[in-house]
């Protein structure tokens, strides 16, 4: 594993704790749980069920054969191309969450193994900036699927992410047709790409690489749409159904293969890639 | 542009000066000459200096020429193809065959509504998944012809309601990127008005990309921009500025290829000018493509894309 600091992030309300060391309040249901006991089941509360977010470290931890992944990310991070500044200088917020979490951005990938099986993976991470697609995350997913290709593997995205990166303006808009480019290459090469779909695949991630996947799974209590609820209200002041842009919205409706819980995931992908994969 | 009212009334004004000069046989050639300078004067002061914002609105100004009028002026014989083959005609996005210079080509564009009534048949130019699923309907009937398609773009984003997202908007536009990332034929995309977000480059994955000088091209509206990012709505002239949405601005930025002049005041002031300064751009990319063997068109496109994105070498930078 590469070195990144281990940290808390888990939807909880933190200040209401008795104990903030040992015990933590679930958000859904409301039950005082032991924190490393939600840690223990996958970031899971023990009490309703209700999935907590899991940090790109944790996922891959999840997925992954143990240590298994190698990080091939390029050592890059952003540049301001627009000299963007809204309520803070861009850059300064690309330090506070590389502080924040110990990421250069919201991606990180690799080679790795899942159940034995090489795959390169990328896995993003809602903290920085809400997963958002700049320049940085688009190059470095096109890095991985060109890993893939050259090593003759099968990629995995797992995404996290609100959508494009608004402080790279068009250059994040561009990284939706960048990502999908390259996507194109690599169906040329009889290579399957998995798409996993987490709490949230939306916006310009949802509306690009994400649903290209020869297989898309949705993890269970993923949200996938591409315009925000909250938008859509305010536009066409339309009434949405509670279940809008949910999990099994989504399914309804055709927009994804499967929907999995988060503690099956990792042999669900091991048994979907043997279809595509020769293993001995 | 409340200023903009003052000049359309100095026009009337003018207009009605010449109908007296001509009916009634007085001489008003003077007071004529003497307004048509004003006229020209206010102009250059009110256009010549446009903030991004203005820009913007000029972009949604309801008098712009839509894609139907570049469609009737740049092309001859449009023969418009509906229906996605699956659930619906989108008109919001129109897509047909047409000639341009006597050569036929396939295009695709969002089109808006004049009056309030086409704009509810026409979503104000949002399109649905129906639309972008007709629009790669035709760009594939494009290439087992080899015909170039021709994309104009001009719309506030795609169509944001339940019934989009019930048809799976996001794949419909994931969809039609990889459509036109792969396709075996020229692809040339002007962006005639309003750029709007995934909804716009959704049509808009090109050889060649040009603007008309007034257009804008955007990752976000920047009404929505100024209520995420500096959350107060007031703050969109900040939020056009910050999001470097303007012609001149994207090309620097290497992001375009190409501006084609307006007249000033917009399109909608001299629009055979601008038609024909379109149709003279058009025509000059799509003959740069012309030669290129499929092979290498779908590479150098390929390349484009692969290449686009600004970062910085942080290998110096500790974890």
């Amino acid at each position: 594993m590469p070195i990144f600091k281990e940290k808390d992030y888990l939807r909880v309300d933190l200040d209401r704790e008795p104990d903030e060391s040992l015990w933590m309040k679930c958000k859904s249901c409301g039950e005082l749980v032991f924190k490393r006991r939600v840690r223990e089941n996958n970031n899971i509360c023990p009490s309703c069920g209700e999935y907590f977010f899991l940090t790109s470290v944790e996922r891959i931890g999840l997925l992954v054969d143990e240590g298994s992944f190698e990080d091939i990310a390029e050592p890059i991070t952003a540049d301001d191309p627009l000299g963007f500044a809204d309520r803070k200088p861009y850059l300064e917020r690309i330090a506070e969450a590389q502080a924040k979490t110990g990421l250069r951005d919201a991606i990180l990938i690799g080679r790795a193994a899942i159940a034995g099986i090489p795959v390169v993976i990328g896995v993003m991470d809602f903290r920085f900036i809400g997963g958002s697609m700049g320049s940085v995350v688009g190059e470095q997913i096109c890095r991985a699927i060109e890993a893939a290709i050259a090593g003759r593997r099968p990629f995995v995205l797992v995404s996290s992410s609100g959508g494009a990166r608004l402080q790279e303006g068009l250059f994040s808009l561009l990284q939706m047709a960048k990502t999908v480019a390259v996507r194109a290459r690599m169906a040329e090469e009889g290579l399957p790409f998995i798409s996993v779909m987490t709490y949230p695949t939306s916006g310009g991630v949802q509306a690009s690489i994400a649903s290209l996947g020869d297989v898309v799974i949705a993890e269970r209590g993923a949200l996938i749409g591409f315009a925000g609820r909250r938008v859509i209200e305010n536009a066409m002041s339309q009434e949405l159904p509670s279940d809008f842009q949910s999990d099994a919205f989504a399914f309804e409706h055709g927009a994804i293969d499967r929907v999995v819980g988060r503690e099956g995931m990792r042999d669900e992908l091991a048994s979907l890639l043997r279809f595509f994969v020769e293993t001995g | 542009m409340s200023d903009e009212r003052t000049l359309d009334l100095l026009e009337a004004k003018i207009e009605e000066l010449r109908h007296l000069d001509a009916a009634d046989g007085i001489d008003l050639s003077k007071e004529i000459e003497r307004l048509e300078a004003k006229l020209e004067e206010l102009r250059q002061e009110l256009y010549a200096n446009l903030s991004d914002w203005e820009r913007v609105k000029l972009a949604r100004h309801p008098k712009r020429p839509y894609a139907l009028d570049y469609i009737d002026a740049v092309f001859t014989d449009f023969y418009e193809l509906h229906g996605d083959r699956l659930d619906g005609d989108d008109r919001a996005l129109l897509t047909g065959l047409a000639r341009l210079d006597g050569r036929t080509v396939v295009v695709v564009g969002q089109q808006k509504g004049r009056s309030t009534e086409e704009n509810k048949e026409r979503f104000f130019g949002m399109p649905r998944p129906q639309g972008y699923r007709k629009a790669q309907r035709a760009m594939r009937l494009a290439e087992r012809f080899g015909f170039p398609v021709v994309a104009l773009i001009d719309t506030p984003g795609a169509y944001p309601g339940l019934e989009s997202e019930e048809h799976n908007i996001g794949g419909a536009i994931a969809e039609s990127l990889l459509t036109m990332a792969g396709l075996r034929v020229p692809i040339v995309a002007v962006v005639i008005g309003e750029g709007g977000s995934g909804g716009a480059l959704a049509i808009g994955l090109a050889d060649r990309v040009l603007m008309l000088e007034n257009a804008v091209y955007t990752v976000i509206s920047p009404e929505s921009a100024a209520v995420i990012l500096w959350k107060d709505k007031e703050r969109m002239k900040e939020a056009a500025e910050a999001l470097s949405l303007t012609a001149d601005r994207l090309r620097d930025l290497g992001l375009i290829d190409g501006v084609i002049p307006e007249p000033l005041g917009g399109a909608h002031k001299d629009f055979d000018r601008t038609a024909s300064a379109l149709k003279e751009d058009l025509a000059r990319r799509l003959a740069e493509l012309a030669n290129l063997e499929p092979k290498r068109l779908v590479e150098e496109r390929y390349r484009r894309y692969r290449e686009v994105g600004r970062y910085r070498d942080a290998s110096h930078e500790g974890e």
